[in-house]
């Protein structure tokens, strides 16, 4: 592994991309305008919700901002990397294409997660970040090294987790062929991420904390962020980000193998 | 413009259903995409949010299986195939038929809609198992009324969709701009929250929009809460005749604005 040549690759798909995106010019400012309407309506979700409770699941509003604030983050993060390319898979395997890919003298995994790039999640991190900041004043929040360093960390686990699950999914279209509807389930699901999970019946918190780990998506690095949280629930957090992105990986060399390229 | 006749209808119809019966796996897909609701009648239920807006636990959950039921029989995507059909110039020989290609799009929807109904229905079985107590067999005026509902809030879309697809004919893409409009779509039509819920400065101005008649107002019709019939149906068909003239004038301006592929 040649870490120089890779990110030397990085930034010619980036600039490729970039320059082909803006292309239209109006679409990227949108899309701007739907993730700033999109918080937007998150939030004003959010206000019905405490409109006659002071909390949901043990989460006053202020605290409740924090996952939204999270979860921002994470969909423009989505929105920018794993959206674009991933989708790209079931192109590439229904057309054949993923030949080329693999015929490449670089990583298949490397070259098919980071070849896009979308600039419309990048106002979306943005304003996911300033959202947090926003919240680290009114829950007055004491800023020291370990705390940005947790947080950072466990932000870090979650967008490791989202990138294997849409990873994940996306593999099976080596199977399945058709399986572009298969992240839209997976989206639909991580819609709840904008919720504290505590707020949901017992039955339904075991299934996003084994099935789809949206408890360890959103909910953990909220905590960890507001400081509520406990040093086994951040260790678990790490080893399941570990597992997700080792399994991801294996599950791709090993879907790699029935690969039988397009009309062969 | 539009010469159709039984014939051609039908036979679209069948083409597109069997075309759709191919895919049948990805539109099961699509229709467990759809269970937001249940979610959001779990957040509901459980902090027992309901209380303020006097609809009991019962009266919830049925409106929320209704929201399931109206959106998966409303979804509209023409924007993203026509944009697409537009982009690879496929368009070009649709345009050339005795025939407007919104129809064989039309037609497309309603076939995706018959395929879907059995994945719904199954859906809805596992919810009554799971949820018992909430099981109601409506009569059948108020059924057929709120499937009479449930198409218009589907053509309410479909326009709505179709003139945003008509754009394409002068940016190329236009599915950015349907992605602006489903955001305020998700939030005010009563997906996620009755819109009896919004506060009252939401509420004074939301009943003249579109957005209440896309699923609330069919919902509330057909899980038996309070709406007022009259005025629901007078509205719809209202968006409907409004949409429609602009359609056609923005189809009568595109087509003659566009030039095709390698043109």
């Amino acid at each position: 592994m040649n870490i120089k040549k890779y990110l030397k690759i990085y930034s010619i798909f980036s600039y490729t991309s970039l320059a082909s995106e803006l292309e239209y010019k109006t679409n990227v400012i949108i899309d701007f305008v739907t993730a700033i309407l999109s918080l937007v309506g998150s939030i004003f979700l959010l206000t019905i919700f405490f409109q006659n409770t002071d909390n949901i699941g043990g989460w006053r509003f202020e605290q409740a901002l924090i996952i939204q604030g999270i979860y921002t983050i994470l969909n423009g993060i989505t929105n920018t990397w794993f959206n674009p390319n991933l989708t790209e898979i079931v192109k590439h395997i229904r057309e054949g294409t993923l030949d080329f890919v693999l015929l490449k003298p670089i990583d298949s995994q490397f070259f098919i997660s980071l070849k896009k790039i979308a600039p419309s999640g990048f106002l979306e991190i943005i304003l996911g970040f300033a959202l947090l900041f926003y919240c680290i004043g009114i829950n007055q929040i004491n800023i020291n090294i370990e705390f940005l360093l947790l947080s950072l960390s466990t932000l870090l686990c979650s967008i490791v987790i989202l990138y294997s699950l849409w990873f994940l999914i996306s593999t099976t279209t080596i199977w399945f062929v058709k399986t572009w509807n298969a992240t839209e389930v997976l989206r639909s699901f991580l819609y709840i991420g904008r919720f504290p999970l505590n707020s949901f019946s017992f039955s339904l918190r075991i299934f996003f904390s084994i099935f789809v780990p949206i408890a360890f998506i959103t909910t953990i690095p909220s905590e960890v962020f507001l400081g509520t949280a406990q040093i086994w629930e951040i260790l678990l957090e790490l080893i399941v980000s570990g597992i997700f992105f080792i399994v991801s990986r294996r599950f791709w060399l090993f879907a790699l193998k029935y690969y039988t390229s397009a009309s062969s | 413009m539009f010469n159709l006749n039984k014939n051609k209808l039908i036979t679209l119809l069948k083409v597109q259903y069997s075309n759709m019966l191919e895919y049948r796996v990805e539109i099961a897909l699509w229709a467990i995409s759809g269970i937001i609701p249940f979610f959001m009648l779990n957040i509901w239920t459980n902090n027992n949010l309901n209380e303020s807006i006097n609809l009991s636990n019962v009266m919830l959950s049925r409106y929320f299986l209704s929201a399931f039921f109206v959106r998966q029989f409303s979804v509209v995507w023409v924007v993203f195939t026509f944009e697409e059909d537009a982009l690879l110039g496929k368009i070009s020989p649709y345009l050339i038929q005795p025939l407007n290609p919104f129809f064989r799009y039309f037609a497309q929807h309603i076939a995706e809609q018959i395929t879907r109904l059995p994945f719904a229905m199954i859906i809805a079985l596992i919810f009554f198992i799971l949820n018992p107590e909430s099981t109601w067999i409506p009569s059948l005026g108020i059924f057929l009324l709120s499937c009479v509902s449930t198409f218009f809030s589907f053509l309410i879309q479909f326009l709505i969709q179709s003139i945003i697809a008509c754009m394409c004919f002068w940016t190329e893409k236009a599915s950015s701009i349907e992605r602006l409009l489903f955001i305020p779509t998700l939030f005010l039509s009563g997906l996620l929250a009755p819109v009896v819920s919004f506060p009252e400065y939401i509420k004074s101005w939301i009943y003249i929009t579109p957005f209440p008649y896309l699923i609330d107002f069919p919902a509330n019709l057909l899980s038996g809460n309070n709406t007022n019939v009259m005025s629901g149906f007078a509205m719809q068909l209202l968006w409907i005749a409004a949409l429609f003239p602009i359609f056609t004038k923005i189809w009568s301006l595109g087509t003659k604005k566009y030039t095709a592929m390698g043109s």
